[in-house]
């Protein structure tokens, strides 16, 4: 029970980053290589209908922890309580974004919104990758099991942490990369033209980044933490977790590089969701480390729910999650093929 | 720990009934669109669909600031909440979960479909997703009004051996009877709202000469659907919930009437002031026995008084409750009386040309709005001092390790982005409800996206 509910939460954060990290990093490319209004219009309606959906996989993600592992969901929450309050208004004027900037025609107004989407965009894959960062580092648990991080102290990941430390921050990067280059795969995908070509310069580039602070992290964590990497000791299949990343990071270059879009927004999901199977697999069975006394540290096995809620939740949890899939597929086929920017009135 | 505990409180308390002025007029909203599209289909009428055309858009912006406001209530369980989500995440965890994982993937997707897909889904396609729209948001109301009501009569729970508690039966926590009329109550307190904002939109259209057709039906639906709807608020979902509190919390209802004393035949209070010195009603204007009869269909009936309960299990504030309840009451009687009298006007032929009557509906949007935030804070002030009904006082819930002043900078925070979000909102809704419904016919390109 405790292996499966596990297995469920990373899953569904996976859906989410591979989802809401295409959104997210078309916002990144939205900042750096739209150039005219018609530009910015077609990548906002690339994401137009789906972003919401993306999105409600974060919540989804969050109520299951929530369900599944009411400790954690509290502690955590707590101790990392200013980030989350950051994180949470940056979602706030991400979304106000999309929605405003279409609403007035005046180029001030979509400028400022604009801004707000992307720039909003850029801060939150940022600090997503942080947070992530922060799990792995692990937190100050006291001996009741809740803590308060202070948002930086002097960026070191020992002793007295704050949220921003060189790891976090190198983890944030990751993430930032990965996403741009993702959500570059993305619009290139459902656009033409020049907008398609800018989007292969963007994926380019932004791979560089993401094979260089990948391996950074990945030389930081077996450096800082070296028992997140036991588990591929003791387990060598896991071992296929990365193998399956370092595939998707070849495709990501390999498949842009011949224009085969479709299968180079494959490959950089696939990085995503192996990059994250093998931090989970990595983690397992913490769900957040203590930096103070492992002992401490919050798991599957100390923080799990009633077993009778838990039997009852993987029956609707099945039913739901298959539904939900059921969705998304109609929605994606509904808006397959190109953006096909439509008149003013009616898009974003 | 006092301040902090105030501060959070007031962090929930306002970042959920801002939260909460959306999705009323969504849940509204979501009911009267699908009445458009259903009348647009069965006659085939596209005077209709552009109706359904002109709300969408109205229901799409606010849905969308419905949900950035919703997301933070999720957070706060854990950052402002943690030693609640602790001890009861065992139990709610279920339903906020569930919402999650049925409500808002049913609902967001279906709503994108809505706004962008008219041309591709077709006719039909066009009306389902309209009606799953509406079943995504209020399956999502079930799920909430469902922890809310668990939080209110908590049951189906066992204690775990570390103090939290443990779901132990699914279908009584999803069929809590606190549940049936607190959802039915609330959702027809919804339609009341979007019954009002369609009219108060009709009215305005009406006085001002332009888009006279729709105006009149956005007044007449209003209309109808609103005395409907608020009809049933008050019976018989408003007198079952009254009955749910006088069963189960007895010192709540005491304190929302201003009983003080213990009584048989007691008086209802249509008036006066909760004196908390003297422990009295001050000025009060009473209807002799209607309160025993209106709890227990008998004069004579006992009626429980603050007095029968000790002091420390009282509601913490019980002037804002009693105020509460009788502004949420006393507005719900004059929305009957002004819907009642529209209809009068209808059924006469007499409503679009009666600008006084015109004026009054156009001005009276805003009080649907009060009325649902009043019936809110009746529920949650007069659960205090309890988070969990019995079992957890709202002093134990709070998180311990974030400090009042950390809370008192993100409520700020939340207060003056909120306050940017809500200008912004009305401009845009002024600008769309300016600009009208598209001609009748003028069927859109859809969205290739």
């Amino acid at each position: 029970m405790e292996i499966l509910w596990f297995c469920i939460v990373a899953f569904m954060i996976a859906v989410y980053a591979i989802l809401d990290g295409f959104d997210l990093g078309s916002g990144i490319v939205h900042l750096f290589t739209a150039r005219s209004d018609a530009e910015r219009r077609t990548i906002v309606n690339a994401i137009g209908p789906v972003w919401d959906g993306n999105e409600v996989w974060l919540i989804a993600a969050g109520g299951t922890l929530y369900f599944a592992f009411p400790f954690v969901y509290a502690s955590s929450f707590s101790g990392f309580y200013l980030p989350l309050m950051i994180v949470l208004w940056l979602f706030i004027l991400r979304a106000l974004g999309i929605e405003f900037r279409h609403q007035v025609h005046h180029p001030l107004w979509k400028a400022f919104w604009d801004a707000s989407f992307s720039t909003s965009s850029l801060l939150l894959s940022f600090f997503l990758g942080a947070a992530l960062g922060n799990v792995l580092r692990g937190a100050p648990l006291r001996s009741d099991g809740y803590f308060f991080e202070p948002l930086w102290t002097h960026f070191s990941t020992e002793g007295e942490t704050g949220v921003l430390d060189w790891f976090t921050i190198l983890m944030g990067l990751v993430s930032l990369f990965t996403l741009a280059a993702h959500g570059a795969h993305y619009i290139a995908l459902k656009t033409e033209g020049v907008l398609r070509h800018r989007a292969h310069r963007t994926a380019r580039r932004s791979w560089w980044g993401v094979v260089a602070s990948s391996a950074g992290a990945v030389v930081a964590v077996s450096i800082i933490r070296p028992n997140l990497l036991s588990n591929f000791g003791l387990a060598p299949w896991g071992l296929l977790f990365p193998a399956a990343a370092l595939a998707g990071l070849g495709g990501m270059r390999v498949f842009s590089e011949r224009g085969n879009d479709r299968n180079a927004f494959l490959s950089s999901s696939l990085f995503i969701g192996a990059m994250l199977a093998s931090t989970a697999f990595g983690l397992f069975p913490r769900l957040l480390p203590a930096t103070t006394d492992p002992a401490r540290s919050l798991t599957a096995y100390n923080a799990i729910s009633g077993s009778y809620g838990l039997a009852v939740g993987i029956v609707w949890w099945s039913i739901a999650a298959v539904l939900a899939t059921g969705y998304f597929l109609f929605l994606f086929r509904s808006f397959r093929g190109k953006v096909s920017l439509p008149a003013e009135e009616e898009g974003y | 720990m006092e301040d902090a505990l105030l501060i959070h409180r007031l962090h929930f308390g306002f970042t959920a009934a801002y939260h909460y002025l959306f999705p009323q007029l969504t849940m509204g909203l979501a009911l009267l669109l699908v009445i458009f599209k259903g009348i647009g289909f069965w006659r085939k009428d596209e005077f209709y669909n552009s109706a359904a055309r002109f709300w969408a858009k109205i229901f799409a912006l606010n849905f969308a600031v419905g949900v950035v406001t919703g997301i933070p209530l999720e957070f706060q369980f854990g950052t402002n909440w943690a030693r609640f989500s602790t001890f009861a995440g065992g139990v709610i965890g279920q339903t906020l979960a569930m919402e999650g994982m049925f409500a808002f993937f049913l609902e967001s997707t279906f709503l994108g479909l809505f706004i962008f897909g008219e041309r591709k889904l077709g006719r039909t396609g066009h009306l389902v997703t309209a009606l799953l729209v509406f079943l995504g948001s209020w399956l999502s109301a079930y799920f909430i009004v469902a922890t809310n009501a668990w939080m209110q009569h908590p049951l189906a729970w066992a204690m775990a051996p570390d103090g939290s508690v443990k779901l132990q039966d699914y279908w009584g926590l999803l069929l809590n009877p606190w549940i049936t009329w607190q959802f039915l109550h609330t959702m027809c307190g919804a339609v009341t709202t979007g019954s009002f904002v369609m009219a108060s939109v009709g009215a305005y259209y009406l006085l001002s000469h332009k888009h006279i057709e729709q105006g009149k039906l956005f007044a007449r639906t209003g209309i109808l659907a609103g005395l409907a709807a608020s009809l049933l608020v008050a019976f018989p979902t408003g007198d079952g919930q009254g009955k749910n509190v006088a069963l189960y919390q007895p010192a709540t209802l005491a304190a929302m009437e201003g009983l003080f004393r213990t009584q048989e035949g007691a008086p209802l209070a249509i008036i006066g002031q909760p004196d908390m010195e003297k422990l009295r009603l001050d000025n009060p204007i009473h209807i002799p026995r209607l309160l025993s009869f209106l709890t227990y269909y008998r004069w004579n009936a006992e009626v429980k008084g603050l007095d029968a309960v000790p002091r420390e299990n009282w509601p913490d504030n019980v002037p804002l409750l009693y105020y509460s309840y009788h502004i949420m009451v006393g507005l719900g009687t004059i929305f009957i009386a002004t819907l009642a009298a529209g209809a009068f006007l209808l059924w006469r032929r007499k409503l679009y040309g009666s600008r006084p009557f015109l004026w009054v509906l156009m001005l009276a949007f805003p009080f649907p709005f009060i009325a649902n935030t009043a019936g809110w804070m009746t529920a949650e002030l007069g659960r205090q001092p309890w988070l969990v009904y019995g079992l957890l006082r709202t002093s134990s819930g709070t998180s311990a390790t974030v400090s009042a002043g950390n809370s008192l900078f993100t409520l700020l925070g939340f207060l003056g982005l909120y306050f940017v979000i809500g200008v912004l909102f009305l401009l845009l809704v002024l600008k769309k409800i300016n600009e009208g419904p598209a001609p009748n016919g003028a069927v859109p390109q859809g969205k290739e996206a």
